[in-house]
C-alpha cells in the first residue's frame, strides 16, 4: 500500500504555492497525498491525521508564526495519541530557529533553496523506518 | 509599417547571413542551448528585425497620453509626473507601524503604503483563537478605529496619498480610513489613495478570502460605486496580478488573469447602475516585475494596449480616461533569495528598472531581506534609494518609453497581447471568471506553472545565483524580530477596549448593517456608522458572513 502524506497548516497563513509544490512531487514519487486545506484550526487538522491514518506529516509555514504552529501541533498530536507519527516542515524559517524545532519533536526542517528531490528523498526514508 | 519589398529584400538578406557568416560562427563555437526561452517558455528568436517586431505605428503604439496608451499614458511621462515611491509597510502594533512610516516619509518617500497583519486581511481580531502568533508579524494589526488613529498619528491625512493592500475587509479599512479623516477635520472628499480591493485574485492565488464570490463581488461593487460618489480622487480598486505571479503563474497568465479580473468588476459596476466614465479612470492595476527583463517591459506596454482597446469595443466611453491603464509595481519576492541575500539588491534593481522602463505609476522595491523576515529599517532604506538612484542618476527618465520601437519588445509585447486574448477566449468558454475560479481554471494553470518553473530549477536548466550555481557559505544578516509580547499587548488592549465602549448602541448598528447587507443596499453608509462606534474589523466581518456566509475552496491538490 502507499505511505500517506498529509500535507498541510493550520492558522490564518493563506501562502499555498511551496504545499502544492511539494504535495505534487510527493504524487509523482508514487506517495498517496492527503492536503488539509486552508485556516484550520489544530484540531481539524490532527482529527484528519487520525481519521486518514496517515503516515507522516508535513507543515509548512511562512509567516514566522511557526514556533507557535509546530508546537501546538505536536502538543494535540502527543495529547491524542498520535505523537508516533513523524512531523516535517519547511518555509521562510530563520535558521537559528531549527535547532529549537528538532528539539519539540520535528524531524526535518527545510529551509528556501532546498530542492524537491531532498524533499522527496527524505520523506521516502522517513515511511521506510 | 514596412513596406513588403522591403521585408522580403530583409527576409532573403537574414536567409543569406544564416547559412554564410552565422553558419561559420555556429560551427566554430556552437550556441549555449539548443533553445532559449523566456519564463512563459517561448522560445526568443536569436535575433529580432522588421520581420517579427513590425508595427503599424499609428494603430498600435500611437502618441503617449494618447490611444491606445501602449507607450504611456501621460504625455509627458516622468519628465513631469516622476513615479510614486512606495514602499510598503507594517509590522508589530500601530505604533511601531506609525514610527517606520514617518522613518520613510523622512527618507523622501513620496506616499504611504500599509501592510496588514494575516488576522486583519482576514476579517479576524487579534483575539480570535485562530490568529494566535499571528498578530502583527506579516504586517501591522488593526482591530478598531483607535488603532488607525495611532497608525497615522502626525501624518495629516490630506497630504499624503495611502495605499491599503486589503481586500476581503477592505470596504472596513476603507470606512475607518473615512472615519479617521473626519476626526481630522479634513472633509473626505480630499481623501487620496487606494484601497487594494481586489477579490477575484484572492479566489485566484493569494487565499485570503471571507465570503462567496458573488457577495464579495457586490462588496466591491458598493465601495466603487461609494467612492465614486463621496471620494472622487480615491482608487476603490487595485486590480492585481501581483499574487498571480508570486503564486508561480509566467507573465501571460499574470496579464490575462489581472485584465480579465479588471473586464469583471467594470462590467459589475456597470450592471450597479454608473456610466463607464463615472468610475473607469479611478481604476487602478498592480503588477509584478520579476527576472525576465525585456518580457516583463513588453508586459507592462501590452497591458496598456489591451486595457483601452477592450474598454473602447465595449463600451465607448466619451471620456479618454477610462482607457488609460495606470498601475503600481512591485519587484518579484519569490525571486529573492535567503542564500547571500546581499544580491537581492541586484536584482531588485533589475526588476525596478523593467517597472520604470515599462512606465509605472508607483513603485515598491523589495528589501533584500524579505526572504528571511520583514524588511530591516536599513534593508527598506537601501531598496527605498535604489529607486532614487534610478530616477536621479540614470538618466532612462529622460524619454518616453525608450524602448518602444525595439524589433525585440514590440515582437514581444504583440506576443503578450494574443496569448492574453487567447486567455481570454477560454475564460469567455467556462462562462467568464467567477465560473471558471469555481471550476478551478486559473488555479490549475498557475500550479503547473509554478511546478514547471520548480523543477527547471532543480534540475540545473533554469540557474538562480547563489542557490543552483555559485554558492557559497555566508554569515547570516540582522532580521528584524518580532517580540511575542507585542501579540500580548495587542490582545489585551482589545479586549480592555471591547469592555469600555457603548456596546448597545455598536450591538444596534451591526443588526442594522445586516439588514441592509440582506436588502442589497449600499453597505458602506452602514459599515462606516458601526466603526465610528468603534466596532472592530472582526465585528463587521462577523456580522456580514451571518447574511453572505463563507468560502470554501474548490478541489483538493
Amino acid at each position: 500500500m502507499k505511505a500517506k502524506i498529509l500535507i498541510g497548516r493550520i492558522g490564518l497563513d493563506g501562502h499555498d504555492r511551496g504545499l502544492r509544490t511539494v504535495a505534487k512531487a510527493l504524487t509523482e514519487a508514487g506517495f498517496d497525498v492527503v492536503y488539509s486545506g486552508l485556516y484550520q484550526s489544530p484540531e481539524e487538522f490532527v482529527n484528519k491525521a487520525i481519521e486518514e491514518k496517515i503516515d507522516a506529516i508535513g507543515i509548512s509555514c511562512l509567516t514566522g508564526a511557526h514556533n507557535v504552529v509546530f508546537r501546538k501541533i505536536i502538543d494535540l498530536m502527543n495529547e491524542k495519541g498520535i505523537g508516533n507519527i513523524p512531523v516535517f516542515g519547511g518555509g521562510t524559517i530563520p535558521e537559528e530557529d531549527v535547532e529549537g524545532l528538532k528539539k519539540i519533536g520535528v524531524r526535518e526542517v527545510f529551509l528556501p533553496g532546498a530542492t524537491l528531490e531532498e524533499i522527496v528523498d527524505f520523506v521516502k526514508g522517513l515511511v521506510k523506518e | 509599417m514596412v513596406d513588403k519589398k522591403s521585408l522580403d529584400k530583409i527576409k532573403e538578406k537574414k536567409k543569406e547571413w544564416e547559412t554564410t557568416t552565422l553558419g561559420e560562427s555556429i560551427k566554430n563555437t556552437p550556441e549555449k542551448k539548443n533553445r532559449f526561452t523566456n519564463l512563459s517558455q517561448k522560445v526568443i528568436e536569436r535575433i529580432y528585425t522588421s520581420l517579427e517586431g513590425d508595427t503599424d505605428y499609428l494603430n498600435d503604439l500611437g502618441f503617449p497620453g494618447e490611444y491606445p496608451y501602449t507607450r504611456g499614458i501621460y504625455p509627458t511621462m516622468y519628465r513631469a509626473h516622476p513615479w510614486t515611491m512606495r514602499e510598503f509597510a507594517g509590522f508589530g502594533t500601530a505604533e511601531e507601524t506609525n514610527e517606520r512610516l514617518k522613518y520613510l516619509l523622512k527618507q523622501g518617500q513620496m506616499g504611504l503604503s500599509i501592510a496588514f497583519d494575516l488576522p486583519t486581511l482576514l476579517g479576524r481580531d487579534s483575539d480570535d483563537p485562530l490568529s494566535e502568533g499571528e498578530v502583527g508579524r506579516c504586517g501591522v494589526a488593526i482591530d478598531t478605529l483607535v488603532d488607525m488613529e495611532t497608525l497615522f498619528r502626525d501624518i495629516p491625512l490630506d497630504k499624503v496619498t495611502t495605499s491599503m493592500t486589503i481586500n476581503a475587509p477592505a470596504s472596513v479599512l476603507f470606512a475607518m480610513y473615512i472615519a479617521l479623516a473626519e476626526n481630522q477635520g479634513i472633509d473626505p472628499v480630499k481623501l487620496e489613495g487606494t484601497i487594494q480591493n481586489d477579490i477575484l485574485k484572492e479566489y485566484i492565488a493569494q487565499n485570503e478570502w471571507i465570503y462567496p464570490p458573488e457577495s464579495s463581488l457586490r462588496l466591491i461593487t458598493d465601495t466603487i460605486v461609494y467612492s465614486a460618489r463621496h471620494i472622487p480622487k480615491w482608487h476603490p480598486v487595485s486590480i492585481s496580478g501581483y499574487h498571480i505571479r508570486e503564486a508561480g503563474s509566467t507573465a501571460i497568465q499574470e496579464l490575462a488573469f489581472t485584465l480579465y479580473d479588471g473586464l469583471t468588476y467594470v462590467e459589475e459596476v456597470i450592471k450597479a447602475g454608473l456610466d463607464i466614465d463615472e468610475f473607469a479612470p479611478r481604476l487602478s492595476f498592480f503588477f509584478n516585475s520579476h527576472n525576465d527583463f525585456f518580457e516583463e517591459i513588453a508586459k507592462f506596454r501590452a497591458a496598456r494596449r489591451i486595457w483601452a482597446r477592450e474598454i473602447k469595443k465595449r463600451y465607448n466611453p466619451g471620456d479618454p480616461h477610462s482607457m488609460a491603464l495606470r498601475f503600481h509595481t512591485q519587484t518579484a519576492g519569490c525571486t529573492l533569495t535567503a542564500q547571500q541575500p546581499l544580491n537581492n539588491i541586484i536584482r531588485v534593481t533589475i526588476q525596478a528598472l523593467a517597472g520604470v522602463l515599462g512606465g509605472t505609476q508607483s513603485l515598491h522595491t523589495d528589501s533584500l531581506d524579505e526572504t528571511l523576515a520583514l524588511p530591516s529599517e536599513k534593508a527598506v532604506r537601501i531598496a527605498l534609494r535604489t529607486q532614487q538612484i534610478i530616477a536621479e542618476e540614470s538618466g532612462v527618465t529622460n524619454t518616453i518609453d525608450p524602448l518602444g520601437g525595439s524589433y525585440y519588445i514590440e515582437s514581444l509585447t504583440n506576443e503578450m497581447e494574443k496569448g492574453a486574448q487567447e486567455y481570454f477566449k477560454k475564460l469567455d468558454d467556462l462562462g467568464g471568471m467567477v465560473s471558471a475560479i469555481e471550476k478551478s481554471f486559473p488555479q490549475d494553470e498557475i500550479r503547473n506553472a509554478s511546478y514547471t518553473y520548480q523543477k527547471e530549477i532543480d534540475n540545473n536548466e533554469r540557474i538562480i545565483v547563489g542557490v543552483n550555481k555559485f554558492t557559497t557559505k555566508e554569515e547570516p544578516i540582522e532580521t528584524l524580530k518580532i517580540e511575542p509580547e507585542i501579540e500580548k499587548k495587542q490582545v489585551e488592549k482589545l479586549q480592555a477596549f471591547k469592555k469600555n465602549r457603548d456596546n448597545n448602541r455598536l450591538n444596534k448598528a451591526l443588526e442594522e448593517l445586516k439588514k441592509t447587507a440582506e436588502s442589497g443596499k449600499s453597505v458602506m453608509p452602514m459599515i462606516i456608522k458601526a466603526v465610528k462606534l468603534y466596532a472592530t474589523v472582526g465585528d463587521v466581518c462577523n456580522a456580514m458572513k451571518e447574511v453572505f456566509g463563507e468560502y470554501k475552496e474548490p478541489g483538493t491538490i
